[in-house]
């Protein structure tokens, strides 16, 4: 769709030619997130460069009733950046100042293009770190963890982004500007920090965030513990947490993703293991000496053939670069991937990962299991080849098959990726009609025009019918009492 | 589990309130009505819907329901080596798990530990129109649909009657130990500050009167190098310290009004005029008595200041959300009470 040039004119002369891309060759680069399944190039692209740029964008689109969806780096898993058609692209990657450090207080203020990695390395001269980590943090920009509320492998300790942030001051969808949350860690008046984060764009757009940091460990040892059976490692996640040790991470690998990973990163896995579990300790030297002997003993009483703990810090980087190159790794193995996030309560990790098993045999679909075990976010990867119209529809059939298992057990459809325009579709199974509309009614609340991140996140009710219309079980119809489009 | 459940008579009353538009006053425990503006309207009772109705520690999260005395789940909790890292206050002996959330209070352990409302995984909740809803769950991480249950921490039942609540917990630590040190009040905030950037087990610390009390929580290895490295003297009965000041039973508390408390960004400086203080929270949180004086200095400094007991009635208790803010929460009344029946005006008069 061509954008209105009486648009395009206000936007060039507010934020200046340069900043405003119309041309297909500059749309093309954004008509995606990481979820590249979908696609939409985006009619118009805007760079502001600062929050003012950012407001009068959002006064423009409101005086011409066009929708805004905002973008940090585009690494999202769910399509939450995905373009609108017929709105506008507002990417926030020039908003990447760091405006502060203080180390006395132990914050830092940063604009919303910032990477993730970046506050971490600008902490560091002071003994500091800022502690999500998702596994995209060299590229991820705070502004996204923000919206996306996203978590990474310390989640287990350190939490998620939700618990690591101070501040956020966000533009409204008609360019106001409000702050959440305080300095001081207590806001007055009703909780919104929390209810902003995690919203995925779609009740404003952040223009600064100050976070938490928190001091370096004094010391960090990593475990690497293999199993014959998937069963028993799943059993020693559960063991480990009620034993009282809080692990800084707790990672599983299925045998088909450590394989995977070791091709690909040659990080001295254990080839023949049918489980692997990776758990880092850190605090205290003795703190960690203690916890440290306490899970060997105990994971060798679960059952693992092996445990080893790395000797240094690099091969800690070893063991870690499987992990985290676990994503790419398993995509070598098929022309396509699809990456689920369901959480589900630990106690059901064995018996849900046979389900999965025994679902991905059923399909005729290789499915391989990375994930953050100890807090019972899994990542089953469904490797399958679009190029073949009906596999791929296979693979969305399992994909929701195993969300609505995560839900069955007392789950969620998502951890930490964000629902987006991906689990659109699920989130009818999360939810009942009423809490939908609750919902509908909070982004009203916040975006009474409903410009900002249209469609996304919340499914309309009437989706949530055809989607229950598709997926009928035991005869339990859901959202029967809606009319059927 | 024993308990009981009350939904369907909550859900009755609390419907029969919106048609007649007779506001409610939501009570657990009654032990926290001086905190707040006054709430004019029939009690709504909530303690006869109790009961744990899941924990399995190896999961980390216990849900009960609303009712529930907040020392049977305290109880249940040590009983498992676990315990709430938030360490929440109870004013008094029938203190319920719903009315620790509603109002949001976090005790000494708030300073390492994060606030209540991180360790809020899942709600249901009784909205003012008689329904029913579940937000979040009893998992770690869940970002399906915007977070409210953590929007209801502290919220003080004006935006729904919470019928379950679903809280993350943490092992206990294998021991602890207090140790004070001699200091005045800008020597103690110094000192603070210098601990709080090291890696040090330091999960509570409160100054009073000259005197201030570190807790650190470990192995009794990494307690004795701790001792070693910050001096002072271990204190004795160290938990019935601990809890005197959470419950506000420390007599810097006692017979002091109007008691205010001021929320500080890290690393505020005293403020002149406060030399009677009780600091907690690494210097976050302070107590102080007397006066309007309080507002003054907290806002100074960028933080906010609450009327946390009067000696009467008063119409501004909690700093006021900027204007835009305000009007977020009116909007948000709306959704969750569209007939302002639950507990209108504890907070402010708009919602």
């Amino acid at each position: 769709m061509t954008p209105d040039p009486a648009l395009v004119r206000e936007l060039r002369e507010s934020l200046g030619p340069a900043a405003v891309l119309t041309s297909a060759e500059s749309r093309v680069a954004f008509e995606c997130d990481a979820l590249t399944a979908h696609r939409q190039i985006p009619d118009l692209v805007v760079l502001p460069s600062s929050t003012a740029d950012v407001q009068a964008v959002l006064r423009v689109a409101t005086r011409h009733g066009v929708p805004v969806v905002a973008r940090g780096a585009g690494t999202g898993l769910s399509g939450g950046a995905l373009p609108v058609e017929g709105g506008l692209l507002l990417v926030l990657s020039k908003l990447d100042r760091i405006l502060e450090v203080d180390p006395r207080r132990r914050i830092a203020r940063v604009q919303p293009g910032v990477t993730n990695l970046a506050i971490s390395e600008a902490a560091r001269p002071h003994g500091l770190f800022y502690a999500p980590d998702p596994s995209s943090q060299v590229a991820c920009t705070i502004g996204g963890n923000v919206a996306e509320n996203s978590g990474g492998v310390h989640c287990l300790k350190y939490g998620l982004t939700v618990h690591n942030l101070l501040a956020v001051t966000l533009a409204t969808s008609d360019g106001e500007l409000v702050t959440v949350g305080s300095p001081t860690g207590e806001e007055p008046g009703l909780s919104l920090l929390p209810l902003f984060t995690g919203s995925e764009g779609l009740l404003g757009v952040a223009v600064e965030v100050t976070v938490r940091l928190v001091p370096t460990p004094e010391r960090i040892e990593l475990l690497m513990a293999a199993f014959d059976d998937v069963a028993r490692c799943a059993d020693a996640v559960g063991r480990v947490i009620a034993s009282g040790i809080l692990p800084a991470g707790l990672e599983m690998m299925d045998s088909l993703a450590l394989r995977a990973a070791e091709a690909f990163a040659r990080c001295g896995y254990p080839q023949d293991a049918a489980a692997l579990l990776l758990c880092e300790l850190d605090g205290l030297n003795h703190d960690v000496e203690h916890q440290l002997r306490a899970t060997a003993t105990l994971l060798e009483e679960c059952g693992a053939t092996s445990v080893r703990v790395a000797a240094d810090a690099a091969e800690r980087a070893r063991l870690w670069s499987g992990r985290k190159s676990a994503f790419p790794a398993v995509g070598r193995l098929a022309p396509d991937y699809y990456c689920m996030d369901g959480t589900i309560p630990r106690r059901h990790l064995a018996a849900v990962l046979e389900r999965i098993d025994a679902m991905s045999k059923q399909a005729g679909l290789r499915v391989a299991n990375v994930f953050h075990a100890g807090d019972g976010n899994l990542h089953p990867l469904i490797l399958f080849d679009a190029g073949h119209e009906e596999e791929l529809h296979r693979a969305e059939r399992l994909g929701a098959d195993i969300l609505e298992l995560c839900v069955e057990v007392g789950g969620t459809v998502t951890g930490e990726h964000g629902v987006g325009v991906e689990k659109l579709g699920p989130m009818c199974t999360q939810f009942g009609a009423d809490e939908l509309e609750v919902f509908h009614a909070i982004k009203r609340a916040f975006d009474p025009p409903g410009r900002l991140n249209p469609g996304k996140a919340v499914p309309t009710l009437a989706r949530c019918a055809d989607y229950g219309a598709l997926r009928v079980h035991d005869g339990k119809l859901p959202f029967a009492h809606l009319p059927r489009f | 589990m024993p308990g009981h459940d009350a939904t369907a008579e909550l859900v009755d009353r609390v419907r029969e309130a919106t048609a007649r538009r007779a506001p409610l006053r939501i009570v657990g425990g009654d032990t926290k009505r001086f905190l707040g503006r006054d709430v004019q309207g029939d009690r709504l009772e909530v303690a006869a819907h109790c009961g744990i109705v899941s924990y399995d520690p190896a999961e980390l999260v216990i849900t009960a329901r609303a009712g529930t005395p907040l020392s049977e789940v305290m109880s249940e909790l040590a009983a498992r080596g676990q315990r709430l890292p938030f360490e929440p206050p109870s004013f008094g002996a029938a203190a319920t798990v719903g009315g620790t959330v509603a109002c949001g209070l976090s005790g000494p352990a708030r300073a390492s530990a994060g606030p209540l409302r991180d360790y809020l995984l899942g709600v249901r909740v009784l909205t003012g129109d008689g329904k029913v809803l579940r937000f979040g769950g009893e998992v770690m991480k869940n970002v399906a649909g915007y977070d409210v249950a953590r929007t209801m921490a502290g919220a003080f039942g004006t935006l729904g009657v919470l019928l379950e609540v679903s809280l993350k917990v943490l092992p206990a630590p294998p021991a602890t130990r207090t140790i004070a040190l001699e200091l005045d009040a800008v020597e103690a905030l110094v000192r603070l500050e210098q601990l709080a950037a090291t890696a040090l087990p330091l999960t509570a610390s409160c100054w009073t009167g000259g005197t201030l009390s570190l807790r650190f929580e470990g192995t009794a290895r990494t307690l004795d190098e701790v001792e070693s490295r910050v001096g002072g003297w271990v204190v004795e009965d160290a938990d019935g310290f601990w809890r005197s000041v959470r419950e506000h039973e420390h007599p810097f508390f006692r017979d002091r009004l109007p008691l205010w408390r001021l929320h500080v960004p890290a690393a505020s400086p005293l403020a002149p005029a406060a030399t009677d203080t009780l600091i907690e929270w690494n210097g976050l949180q302070r107590w102080c008595v007397g006066g309007s004086q309080p507002l003054f200095d907290s806002a100074a400094v960028g933080g906010n200041a609450t009327l946390f007991r009067a000696d009467a009635p008063v119409e501004g208790v909690f700093a006021r959300p900027a204007p835009a803010l305000l009007r977020l929460h009116a909007r948000l009344k709306e959704i969750f009470d569209p007939a302002g029946v639950l507990n209108p005006g504890r907070m402010y008069a708009e919602i």
